[in-house]
């Protein structure tokens, strides 16, 4: 067995080179290793901090794998019936304009069960910024089919694959309301590489920013992976999100300004 | 100061007592017979009479749902609706009531089942005063049966609300809601500020204000233990509600044989039929529950304890009458009276019914 030394000098507070934001709390995450949402979860924290809105901040939390994302992100949260988040946060984007109000929903929650709540928010142009996690399937219960399982994608609904003459198709929820007056700025993004991290925390920061300038609503969706509803090791999930999601969902800004973009 | 005389619809008088109590939002949905109420508040303008913010949602589940965001955020939020619409929203009220938030909202009640009819019933009692949502759970429930108490409520409806931090129903029916009486209006109550906000409502997601604990407002602890401890709390809520917040009225009670119990539109109906039955030299009198959940459940034992009998009058099948029957507990006879599906009873049935079920029987 090889000698494990214990190299006091990096936890040494002077060789710090990376530190988690105070934004998020010490509680373990309760996601999956390799899981997308913890990564996005810090993003999400980090631009908060950064750009000092930590006393104006009030997130929404939805039912689904995130449904705990109040444990885990440090700023005033509320806890979401299913697919309700956009109508609480209109309500409080309403009732506090001046204040920042995020929602943080997975495919089940927003493009499912909470479809005319997203639809309307968005339609209404709501000064809000919503974060879509989409992963193609319902995680905390277990694998079920989602609106945006992919054609063919087996889960424990579709066993066999989604049928879509049974079963209809994958629904782009995130290019439906990007065709709405009401939306800002809707892009599609990913953080199974570094540098889509990167950009994923520009996209968030922006949305954030535009949310300040009372344009209407941002809409930020992070592709991700699942590799426990999958059925795969993170590696092999985010290969076959690079093959499978990315073709069906592109990545890449959607409406910038107010203005679809071209050749998306 | 001398008090503002109007005339209003009953829907009318709890929109603008909606205004004059420093309501923050109101979040609704067109459904008759109770539109009026967004619609006064609009042609109102609330936003420029107190900063009040009036949205029409895209549905009753996204109204409550609005409520518990700005409840969340220690406003003063109320909806309205009727019977169906009031079935959509059962999921967000039992949230609600599981998170601890207050809010007023109001039931103008139309007959069921399914759409039913757009006329007044009174078939949504158990729905209210039982829980209607998932979850052992109780709603404060005011019965008001003028368009006075529908303004009152108003303001009562939110002191209790922020009092027990808990959602307030006022069941009203489409009677209540589209009849005009005149109504005493209230000086202007203001909205309370951030910062009144903060000071009373420590619990309220308003932003982490100099970096203070982040709050939380949810219904969820998937622990057992903290679940069970959560329900015993709201338990104890609900029977210190009962011993504190029972409201009724009686009228002829000194000297009657026999008792009217009646709420609403019911209970004005009883006012007639006891006079006739009085003419005809039947001593009866009424007891009025004001609140439904607490219901006065003593004063009813008390009451069973004096006369003959209790004739539950009711625009339902029977649903009030089951809380009498709990009171009673024996010491009387009681019987049910009611008209279903739209169909106000008219006094002299009333008054049939008492002979023919309580006196004759």
């Amino acid at each position: 067995m090889a000698e494990t030394t214990i190299k006091s000098e990096i936890i040494n507070p002077e060789n710090l080179v990376y530190k988690k934001t105070d934004l998020m709390t010490d509680k373990v995450l309760s996601y999956c290793p390799g899981c997308g949402h913890g990564t996005t979860h810090r993003i999400i924290m980090e631009v908060i901090e950064e750009m000092g809105l930590m006393e104006d901040t009030i997130g929404i939390a939805p039912v689904g794998c995130s449904v705990l994302a109040y444990e885990f992100m440090n700023v005033d949260m509320q806890q979401a019936a299913h697919g309700r988040a956009p109508a609480l946060a209109t309500a409080v984007k309403r009732l506090m304009p001046h204040k920042t109000v995020f929602t943080y929903q997975g495919d089940g929650d927003l493009a499912a069960i909470g479809t005319a709540e997203t639809i309307h928010a968005a339609n209404r142009g709501e000064n809000i910024t919503i974060v879509f996690i989409n992963n193609g399937i319902y995680g905390m219960t277990g694998g079920q089919m989602a609106p945006t399982t992919l054609p063919g994608m087996k889960s424990s609904t579709s066993p066999y694959g989604r049928d879509l003459g049974m079963m209809g198709h994958p629904l782009k929820i995130t290019e439906l309301v990007a065709q709405l007056p009401g939306t800002h700025y809707v892009t599609r993004q990913a953080v199974h590489t570094p540098a889509n991290v990167r950009k994923t925390k520009k996209a968030i920061r922006k949305a954030f920013e535009l949310q300040k300038q009372n344009v209407g609503m941002s809409f930020v969706e992070v592709v991700s992976n699942c590799n426990s509803g999958w059925k795969m090791t993170p590696v092999q999930a985010n290969h076959w999100m690079v093959e499978n999601m990315f073709p069906y969902y592109p990545l890449g800004d959607i409406k910038v300004d107010g203005e679809i973009v071209e050749n998306n | 100061m001398e008090k503002e005389l109007r005339l209003m619809k009953g829907n009318e008088a709890f929109g603008e007592a909606a205004i004059r109590a420093g309501t923050d939002g109101y979040f609704g949905y067109p459904i008759t017979p109770q539109s009026e109420v967004m619609e006064y508040l609009m042609a109102e303008k609330p936003h420029e009479r107190t900063g009040m913010v009036v949205l029409q949602a895209e549905s009753e589940v996204a109204s409550i749902n609005m409520l518990y965001g700005g409840a969340g955020c220690g406003k003063k939020v109320m909806t309205s609706s009727s019977s169906p619409g009031i079935s959509l929203m059962q999921e967000g009220i039992s949230y609600m009531a599981g998170a601890e938030l207050p809010c007023v909202i109001l039931n103008v009640v139309r007959g069921g089942p399914g759409l039913g009819t757009i006329q007044p019933s009174q078939s949504d009692y158990f729905q209210s005063t039982k829980g209607g949502g998932h979850g052992d759970y109780r709603l404060i429930t005011l019965a008001p049966s003028s368009v006075q108490e529908m303004y009152d409520f108003v303001g009562l409806g939110f002191e209790m609300a922020f009092k027990y931090r808990t959602p307030v129903l006022v069941l009203s029916d489409g009677a209540i809601g589209q009849m005009m009486e005149k109504v005493e209006i209230d000086a202007q109550v203001p909205r309370l500020t951030e910062e009144e906000i903060r000071n009373n409502y420590p619990w309220a997601t308003t932003g982490r204000y100099k970096g203070r604990e982040r709050n939380i407002i949810t219904s969820l602890d998937l622990d057992p233990a903290r679940q069970e401890r959560h329900n015993e709390a709201l338990q104890r809520k609900y029977r210190e509600i009962e011993k504190n917040e029972i409201r009724f009225e009686k009228i002829g009670c000194d000297d009657a044989d026999y008792l009217f119990v009646a709420y609403g539109t019911s209970a004005r109906i009883c006012q007639k039929s006891m006079q006739l039955a009085r003419e005809k030299g039947i001593k009866v009198g009424i007891l009025r529950p004001i609140t439904l959940f607490p219901f006065p459940y003593a004063e009813v034992e008390k009451m069973a304890e004096k006369v003959k009998g209790i004739l539950s009058v009711e625009m339902s099948a029977g649903q009030m009458v089951e809380d009498i029957l709990l009171a009673v507990k024996g010491k009387t006879k009681v019987e049910h009276y009611g008209r279903m599906g739209g169909i106000i009873p008219a006094p002299g049935e009333v008054v049939d019914a008492l002979e023919q079920k309580l006196i004759k029987g």
